[in-house]
Protein backbone atom coordinates (compact mmCIF):
# COMPACT_ATOMS: atom_id res chain seq x y z
CA UNK A 1 0.00 0.00 0.00
CA UNK A 2 1.45 3.26 -1.15
CA UNK A 3 -0.19 5.98 -0.29
CA UNK A 4 1.23 9.08 -2.49
CA UNK A 5 -0.49 12.27 -4.96
CA UNK A 6 -2.75 10.09 -6.79
CA UNK A 7 -4.61 11.12 -3.65
CA UNK A 8 -5.48 14.52 -4.59
CA UNK A 9 -5.89 13.83 -8.24
CA UNK A 10 -8.60 10.81 -7.26
CA UNK A 11 -10.22 14.09 -4.81
CA UNK A 12 -10.34 15.90 -7.32
CA UNK A 13 -12.00 13.69 -9.71
CA UNK A 14 -14.31 12.75 -6.89
CA UNK A 15 -14.90 16.60 -6.38
CA UNK A 16 -15.48 17.14 -9.95
CA UNK A 17 -18.22 14.38 -10.04
CA UNK A 18 -19.86 15.25 -6.82
CA UNK A 19 -20.57 18.57 -8.18
CA UNK A 20 -21.74 17.70 -11.97
CA UNK A 21 -24.18 15.10 -10.10
CA UNK A 22 -25.55 18.05 -7.63
CA UNK A 23 -25.81 20.83 -10.39
CA UNK A 24 -26.47 18.69 -13.35
CA UNK A 25 -28.19 14.94 -13.14
CA UNK A 26 -30.13 14.97 -9.69
CA UNK A 27 -32.32 18.46 -9.96
CA UNK A 28 -33.29 18.28 -13.63
CA UNK A 29 -34.00 14.69 -12.61
CA UNK A 30 -35.38 15.18 -9.58
CA UNK A 31 -38.14 17.83 -11.70
CA UNK A 32 -38.78 16.13 -14.26
CA UNK A 33 -40.00 13.08 -11.84
CA UNK A 34 -41.94 15.01 -9.86
CA UNK A 35 -43.71 17.19 -12.81
CA UNK A 36 -44.66 13.41 -13.80
CA UNK A 37 -45.80 12.75 -10.58
CA UNK A 38 -48.13 15.63 -10.55
CA UNK A 39 -49.40 15.08 -14.07
CA UNK A 40 -50.01 11.68 -13.27
CA UNK A 41 -51.93 12.72 -9.95
CA UNK A 42 -53.40 15.33 -12.20
CA UNK A 43 -54.82 12.69 -14.07
CA UNK A 44 -56.08 10.66 -12.03
CA UNK A 45 -57.79 13.13 -10.05
CA UNK A 46 -59.74 14.14 -13.74
CA UNK A 47 -60.09 10.67 -14.48
CA UNK A 48 -62.52 10.54 -11.24
CA UNK A 49 -63.98 13.59 -11.14
CA UNK A 50 -65.05 12.65 -15.29
CA UNK A 51 -66.48 9.50 -13.46
CA UNK A 52 -68.14 10.99 -10.74
CA UNK A 53 -69.54 14.10 -13.55
CA UNK A 54 -70.73 11.00 -15.51
CA UNK A 55 -72.63 9.40 -12.79
CA UNK A 56 -74.05 12.40 -11.79
CA UNK A 57 -75.50 13.61 -15.14
CA UNK A 58 -76.67 9.48 -15.69
CA UNK A 59 -78.62 10.56 -12.84
CA UNK A 60 -79.57 13.55 -13.92
CA UNK A 61 -80.52 12.25 -17.54
CA UNK A 62 -82.90 9.46 -15.48
CA UNK A 63 -84.64 12.18 -13.86
CA UNK A 64 -85.32 13.89 -16.83
CA UNK A 65 -86.92 10.74 -18.25
CA UNK A 66 -88.82 10.79 -15.59
CA UNK A 67 -90.26 14.47 -15.65
CA UNK A 68 -90.67 13.93 -19.84
CA UNK A 69 -92.24 10.31 -19.57
CA UNK A 70 -94.74 11.96 -17.08
CA UNK A 71 -95.16 15.07 -18.59
CA UNK A 72 -96.30 13.12 -21.65
CA UNK A 73 -98.33 11.14 -19.71
CA UNK A 74 -100.47 13.94 -18.33
CA UNK A 75 -100.21 15.87 -22.20
CA UNK A 76 -101.68 12.43 -23.61
CA UNK A 77 -104.52 12.71 -20.74
CA UNK A 78 -105.43 16.21 -21.56
CA UNK A 79 -105.71 15.40 -25.12
CA UNK A 80 -107.95 12.61 -24.54
CA UNK A 81 -110.11 14.56 -22.01
CA UNK A 82 -109.83 17.63 -24.90
CA UNK A 83 -111.19 14.96 -27.30
CA UNK A 84 -114.06 13.52 -25.11
CA UNK A 85 -114.72 17.04 -24.94
CA UNK A 86 -114.76 18.16 -28.04
CA UNK A 87 -117.03 14.51 -28.97
CA UNK A 88 -119.57 16.47 -26.08
CA UNK A 89 -119.71 19.59 -27.68
CA UNK A 90 -120.41 18.50 -31.03
CA UNK A 91 -122.96 16.42 -30.14
CA UNK A 92 -124.46 18.65 -28.13
CA UNK A 93 -124.34 21.50 -30.73
CA UNK A 94 -125.82 18.92 -33.51
CA UNK A 95 -128.54 18.19 -31.22
CA UNK A 96 -128.84 22.37 -30.80
CA UNK A 97 -129.04 22.22 -34.11
CA UNK A 98 -131.36 19.41 -34.59
CA UNK A 99 -133.72 21.11 -32.48
CA UNK A 100 -133.27 24.59 -34.03
CA UNK A 101 -133.81 22.97 -37.37
CA UNK A 102 -137.01 21.05 -36.01
CA UNK A 103 -138.92 24.31 -34.36
CA UNK A 104 -137.97 26.23 -37.75
CA UNK A 105 -139.55 23.50 -39.50
CA UNK A 106 -142.91 23.23 -37.19
CA UNK A 107 -143.18 27.08 -37.35
CA UNK A 108 -143.22 26.81 -41.20
CA UNK A 109 -145.88 23.91 -41.37
CA UNK A 110 -147.96 25.88 -38.49
CA UNK A 111 -148.02 29.12 -40.79
CA UNK A 112 -149.20 26.70 -43.75
CA UNK A 113 -151.25 25.16 -41.96
CA UNK A 114 -153.03 28.56 -40.86
CA UNK A 115 -152.63 30.36 -44.68
CA UNK A 116 -154.40 27.22 -45.82
CA UNK A 117 -157.22 27.37 -43.54
CA UNK A 118 -157.59 31.15 -44.33
CA UNK A 119 -157.36 30.48 -47.81
CA UNK A 120 -160.16 27.74 -47.06
CA UNK A 121 -162.34 29.65 -44.85
CA UNK A 122 -162.26 32.45 -47.81
CA UNK A 123 -163.23 30.17 -49.84
CA UNK A 124 -165.71 28.43 -47.74
CA UNK A 125 -167.15 31.93 -47.26
CA UNK A 126 -167.37 32.68 -51.18
CA UNK A 127 -168.98 29.39 -51.32
CA UNK A 128 -171.36 30.31 -48.62
CA UNK A 129 -172.33 34.34 -50.34
CA UNK A 130 -172.82 32.36 -53.54
CA UNK A 131 -174.98 29.80 -52.28
CA UNK A 132 -176.77 32.29 -50.30
CA UNK A 133 -176.72 34.03 -53.54
CA UNK A 134 -178.12 31.77 -55.52
CA UNK A 135 -181.29 31.60 -53.15
CA UNK A 136 -181.97 34.97 -52.14
CA UNK A 137 -180.89 36.03 -55.97
CA UNK A 138 -183.85 39.04 -55.84
CA UNK A 139 -184.26 39.99 -52.25
CA UNK A 140 -180.15 40.23 -52.34
CA UNK A 141 -178.68 43.33 -54.06
CA UNK A 142 -174.86 43.09 -53.33
CA UNK A 143 -174.15 46.71 -53.07
CA UNK A 144 -177.03 47.31 -50.38
CA UNK A 145 -175.96 44.48 -48.38
CA UNK A 146 -172.51 44.91 -48.87
CA UNK A 147 -172.32 45.62 -45.54
CA UNK A 148 -173.71 42.37 -44.07
CA UNK A 149 -172.41 40.05 -46.27
CA UNK A 150 -168.75 41.01 -45.75
CA UNK A 151 -169.71 40.75 -42.15
CA UNK A 152 -170.85 37.11 -42.93
CA UNK A 153 -167.60 36.49 -44.99
CA UNK A 154 -165.22 37.68 -41.72
CA UNK A 155 -167.70 35.34 -39.10
CA UNK A 156 -166.68 32.81 -41.74
CA UNK B 1 4.33 -15.14 -20.29
CA UNK B 2 6.24 -18.58 -19.98
CA UNK B 3 9.21 -16.78 -19.31
CA UNK B 4 7.75 -15.24 -15.84
CA UNK B 5 7.66 -16.94 -12.89
CA UNK B 6 4.34 -16.88 -10.64
CA UNK B 7 5.35 -14.23 -8.21
CA UNK B 8 6.34 -12.01 -11.36
CA UNK B 9 3.52 -12.65 -13.18
CA UNK B 10 1.28 -11.48 -9.96
CA UNK B 11 3.56 -8.59 -9.30
CA UNK B 12 3.42 -7.23 -12.92
CA UNK B 13 -0.59 -7.62 -12.46
CA UNK B 14 -0.37 -5.05 -9.14
CA UNK B 15 1.82 -2.30 -10.21
CA UNK B 16 0.58 0.92 -11.60
CA UNK B 17 1.39 2.69 -14.00
CA UNK B 18 3.17 5.94 -12.41
CA UNK B 19 4.75 8.94 -13.43
CA UNK B 20 7.06 10.92 -10.73
CA UNK B 21 9.26 9.80 -7.17
CA UNK B 22 8.34 9.34 -3.80
CA UNK B 23 5.77 11.32 -2.54
CA UNK B 24 4.73 12.88 -5.79
CA UNK B 25 4.00 9.69 -7.59
CA UNK B 26 0.84 9.62 -9.88
CA UNK B 27 -0.93 6.50 -10.47
CA UNK B 28 -1.64 7.23 -14.04
CA UNK B 29 -3.64 4.11 -14.66
CA UNK B 30 -6.45 4.64 -11.51
CA UNK B 31 -6.54 8.46 -12.82
CA UNK B 32 -7.38 7.45 -16.42
CA UNK B 33 -9.12 4.89 -15.77
CA UNK B 34 -11.40 6.40 -13.00
CA UNK B 35 -11.70 9.82 -14.49
CA UNK B 36 -12.75 8.46 -17.84
CA UNK B 37 -15.15 6.14 -16.63
CA UNK B 38 -16.18 8.53 -14.30
CA UNK B 39 -16.62 11.59 -17.41
CA UNK B 40 -18.39 8.81 -19.03
CA UNK B 41 -20.84 7.82 -16.83
CA UNK B 42 -21.82 10.99 -15.59
CA UNK B 43 -21.53 13.00 -18.49
CA UNK B 44 -24.39 10.53 -19.85
CA UNK B 45 -26.75 10.84 -17.05
CA UNK B 46 -26.35 14.67 -17.24
CA UNK B 47 -27.35 14.49 -20.23
CA UNK B 48 -30.29 11.86 -19.75
CA UNK B 49 -30.93 14.65 -16.85
CA UNK B 50 -30.79 17.61 -19.91
CA UNK B 51 -33.54 15.48 -22.04
CA UNK B 52 -35.38 14.97 -19.31
CA UNK B 53 -39.04 15.18 -19.80
CA UNK B 54 -41.93 14.92 -17.51
CA UNK B 55 -43.45 12.62 -20.42
CA UNK B 56 -42.84 9.05 -21.01
CA UNK B 57 -39.73 8.36 -20.14
CA UNK B 58 -37.11 6.97 -22.75
CA UNK B 59 -35.04 3.86 -22.13
CA UNK B 60 -31.51 5.56 -20.89
CA UNK B 61 -33.56 8.60 -18.74
CA UNK B 62 -35.74 5.24 -17.80
CA UNK B 63 -32.89 3.82 -16.38
CA UNK B 64 -31.31 7.00 -14.98
CA UNK B 65 -34.47 7.46 -13.54
CA UNK B 66 -34.50 4.17 -11.70
CA UNK B 67 -30.70 3.87 -10.35
CA UNK B 68 -31.28 7.80 -8.82
CA UNK B 69 -34.81 6.84 -7.44
CA UNK B 70 -33.35 3.64 -5.92
CA UNK B 71 -30.46 6.16 -4.27
CA UNK B 72 -32.72 8.44 -3.30
CA UNK B 73 -35.61 5.75 -1.49
CA UNK B 74 -32.53 4.81 0.65
CA UNK B 75 -31.24 8.67 1.63
CA UNK B 76 -34.98 9.37 2.65
CA UNK B 77 -35.01 5.95 4.74
CA UNK B 78 -31.96 7.10 6.45
CA UNK B 79 -31.04 10.78 5.93
CA UNK B 80 -34.20 12.54 7.60
CA UNK B 81 -33.02 16.30 7.29
CA UNK B 82 -33.00 18.42 3.90
CA UNK B 83 -29.93 18.47 2.47
CA UNK B 84 -29.54 19.70 -1.13
CA UNK B 85 -25.50 17.68 -1.28
CA UNK B 86 -26.58 14.24 0.08
CA UNK B 87 -28.57 12.47 -2.73
CA UNK B 88 -26.47 13.61 -5.32
CA UNK B 89 -23.34 12.74 -3.39
CA UNK B 90 -24.88 9.14 -2.83
CA UNK B 91 -25.78 9.01 -5.90
CA UNK B 92 -22.19 10.06 -7.31
CA UNK B 93 -20.75 7.12 -4.73
CA UNK B 94 -22.72 4.32 -6.08
CA UNK B 95 -22.80 5.18 -10.06
CA UNK B 96 -19.02 5.40 -9.58
CA UNK B 97 -17.65 2.74 -7.24
CA UNK B 98 -19.88 0.52 -9.11
CA UNK B 99 -18.81 0.90 -12.43
CA UNK B 100 -14.96 0.74 -11.14
CA UNK B 101 -15.60 -2.34 -9.65
CA UNK B 102 -17.20 -3.55 -12.47
CA UNK B 103 -13.94 -3.36 -14.43
CA UNK B 104 -13.14 -5.92 -12.27
CA UNK B 105 -15.13 -8.18 -14.48
CA UNK B 106 -12.82 -7.78 -18.09
CA UNK B 107 -10.51 -11.02 -18.22
CA UNK B 108 -7.17 -10.22 -15.62
CA UNK B 109 -5.28 -10.18 -19.06
CA UNK B 110 -6.76 -8.95 -22.08
CA UNK B 111 -6.71 -5.11 -20.79
CA UNK B 112 -2.98 -4.79 -19.84
CA UNK B 113 -1.88 -7.56 -23.20
CA UNK B 114 -3.36 -4.99 -25.25
CA UNK B 115 -1.97 -2.00 -23.49
CA UNK B 116 1.39 -4.12 -23.68
CA UNK B 117 1.61 -3.51 -27.17
CA UNK B 118 1.45 -0.15 -27.25
CA UNK B 119 4.25 -0.22 -25.09
CA UNK B 120 2.87 0.17 -21.42
CA UNK B 121 4.80 -2.21 -19.39
CA UNK B 122 2.17 -2.05 -16.54
CA UNK B 123 -1.44 -1.09 -16.04
CA UNK B 124 -3.85 -1.61 -13.26
CA UNK B 125 -7.53 -1.78 -14.76
CA UNK B 126 -9.39 -1.73 -11.16
CA UNK B 127 -8.90 1.52 -9.77
CA UNK B 128 -10.96 0.58 -6.37
CA UNK B 129 -8.20 -1.83 -5.79
CA UNK B 130 -5.42 1.04 -5.16
CA UNK B 131 -5.66 2.71 -2.09
CA UNK B 132 -5.69 6.12 -3.21
CA UNK B 133 -8.62 6.41 -5.03
CA UNK B 134 -10.72 4.70 -1.90
CA UNK B 135 -8.84 7.03 0.47
CA UNK B 136 -9.38 9.69 -1.72
CA UNK B 137 -13.13 9.02 -1.56
CA UNK B 138 -13.47 8.48 2.14
CA UNK B 139 -11.66 11.44 3.47
CA UNK B 140 -13.44 13.83 0.72
CA UNK B 141 -16.44 12.32 2.44
CA UNK B 142 -15.07 12.62 5.61
CA UNK B 143 -14.19 16.33 5.25
CA UNK B 144 -17.79 16.84 4.15
CA UNK B 145 -18.75 14.90 7.22
CA UNK B 146 -16.81 17.49 9.08
CA UNK B 147 -18.44 20.61 7.43
CA UNK B 148 -21.97 19.05 7.47
CA UNK B 149 -21.63 18.94 11.26
CA UNK B 150 -20.77 22.36 11.41
CA UNK B 151 -23.34 23.49 9.51
CA UNK B 152 -26.10 21.73 11.22
CA UNK B 153 -24.30 21.75 15.17
CA UNK B 154 -22.22 25.10 14.92
CA UNK B 155 -19.54 25.04 16.62
CA UNK B 156 -20.76 25.40 19.82
CA UNK B 157 -22.76 22.02 19.27
CA UNK B 158 -20.64 19.91 17.83
CA UNK B 159 -18.00 20.70 21.04
CA UNK B 160 -20.78 20.21 23.67
CA UNK B 161 -21.61 17.04 21.54
CA UNK B 162 -18.09 15.82 21.82
CA UNK B 163 -17.45 16.53 25.22
CA UNK B 164 -20.53 14.97 26.58
CA UNK B 165 -21.40 11.91 24.80
CA UNK B 166 -21.62 9.20 25.58
CA UNK B 167 -20.83 9.50 29.24
CA UNK B 168 -21.45 13.04 30.84
CA UNK B 169 -19.73 16.06 31.43
CA UNK B 170 -17.73 15.17 34.26
CA UNK B 171 -16.11 12.50 31.83
CA UNK B 172 -15.20 14.82 29.51
CA UNK B 173 -11.82 13.66 28.20
CA UNK B 174 -12.69 10.38 27.64
CA UNK B 175 -15.57 11.15 25.63
CA UNK B 176 -13.51 13.53 23.51
CA UNK B 177 -10.86 10.79 23.06
CA UNK B 178 -14.08 8.29 21.62
CA UNK B 179 -14.86 10.91 19.23
CA UNK B 180 -11.35 11.04 18.30
CA UNK B 181 -11.20 7.69 17.49
CA UNK B 182 -14.94 6.70 16.73
CA UNK B 183 -14.32 9.97 13.16
CA UNK B 184 -10.99 9.08 12.53
CA UNK B 185 -12.29 5.43 12.26
CA UNK B 186 -14.90 6.25 9.60
CA UNK B 187 -12.81 7.22 6.61
CA UNK B 188 -9.83 4.60 7.33
CA UNK B 189 -12.64 1.95 7.64
CA UNK B 190 -14.73 3.05 4.28
CA UNK B 191 -11.32 3.63 2.65
CA UNK B 192 -9.60 0.20 3.69
CA UNK B 193 -13.25 -1.98 3.38
CA UNK B 194 -13.26 -1.26 -0.10
CA UNK B 195 -10.40 -1.46 -1.17
CA UNK B 196 -9.85 -4.87 0.91
CA UNK B 197 -12.96 -6.32 -0.76
CA UNK B 198 -11.57 -5.24 -4.29
CA UNK B 199 -7.99 -6.08 -3.78
CA UNK B 200 -9.00 -9.93 -2.85
CA UNK B 201 -10.95 -10.02 -5.14
CA UNK B 202 -8.86 -9.30 -8.09
CA UNK B 203 -6.66 -11.28 -6.67
CA UNK B 204 -8.05 -14.87 -7.03
CA UNK B 205 -8.90 -13.59 -10.50
CA UNK B 206 -5.00 -13.13 -11.01
CA UNK B 207 -4.21 -16.44 -9.19
CA UNK B 208 -7.38 -18.34 -11.08
CA UNK B 209 -5.46 -17.22 -14.33
CA UNK B 210 -2.52 -18.87 -13.24
CA UNK B 211 -3.87 -22.24 -13.18
CA UNK B 212 -4.07 -22.62 -16.83
CA UNK B 213 -6.86 -24.44 -18.24
CA UNK B 214 -8.53 -25.31 -14.83
CA UNK B 215 -9.12 -21.41 -14.91
CA UNK B 216 -12.24 -21.71 -17.50
CA UNK B 217 -14.15 -23.83 -15.27
CA UNK B 218 -12.95 -21.67 -12.34
CA UNK B 219 -13.23 -18.12 -14.13
CA UNK B 220 -16.82 -17.78 -14.20
CA UNK B 221 -18.35 -19.06 -10.95
CA UNK B 222 -16.23 -16.42 -9.39
CA UNK B 223 -17.03 -13.90 -11.75
CA UNK B 224 -20.73 -14.60 -11.14
CA UNK B 225 -19.96 -14.08 -7.50
CA UNK B 226 -17.85 -11.36 -7.85
CA UNK B 227 -20.94 -9.33 -9.59
CA UNK B 228 -22.53 -9.14 -6.19
CA UNK B 229 -19.25 -8.25 -4.06
CA UNK B 230 -19.03 -5.35 -6.55
CA UNK B 231 -22.87 -4.12 -6.51
CA UNK B 232 -22.63 -5.22 -2.80
CA UNK B 233 -19.48 -2.75 -1.97
CA UNK B 234 -20.46 0.32 -3.84
CA UNK B 235 -23.90 0.31 -2.22
CA UNK B 236 -22.17 -0.29 1.44
CA UNK B 237 -19.69 2.55 0.62
CA UNK B 238 -22.96 4.54 -0.15
CA UNK B 239 -25.35 3.49 2.35
CA UNK B 240 -22.33 4.01 5.18
CA UNK B 241 -21.73 7.87 3.57
CA UNK B 242 -25.06 8.61 4.03
CA UNK B 243 -25.16 7.17 7.62
CA UNK B 244 -22.23 9.54 8.06
CA UNK B 245 -24.37 12.54 6.97
CA UNK B 246 -27.55 11.79 8.51
CA UNK B 247 -25.24 11.70 12.20
CA UNK B 248 -23.67 14.88 11.00
CA UNK B 249 -27.12 16.36 10.60
CA UNK B 250 -28.64 15.04 13.80
CA UNK B 251 -27.51 15.79 17.10
CA UNK B 252 -27.92 12.82 19.61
Amino acid sequence: MNINATLFGQAIWFALFIWITMKYVWPPLQNAMHARQKQIADGLAAAEEGKQSLAQSALRADEEITKARARATEIVGQAEKRVSQMIEEAKNAARNEGNREKAAAKAEIEQEVSRAREALRLQVAALAVSGAEKILRREVDAKTHADLLQAVQAEL
Amino acid sequence: MSTQTTGEYISHHLTNLHVGHGFWTFHLDTLIISGGLGLLVFGAMAYAARQATAGVPGGWQNFVEMVATLVDNQVKDTFHGKSALVTPLALTIFVWVFLMNAMDLIPVDFLPQVVHHSGVEHFKFVPTTDPNLTFAMSLTVFAIYIGMNFIHKGVGGLLHEALTVPFGPWLAPINLMFRIVEDVAKPISLALRLFGNMYAGEMVFILIALLGVWQLPLALPWALFHILIITLQAFVFMMLTVVYMSMAAESH
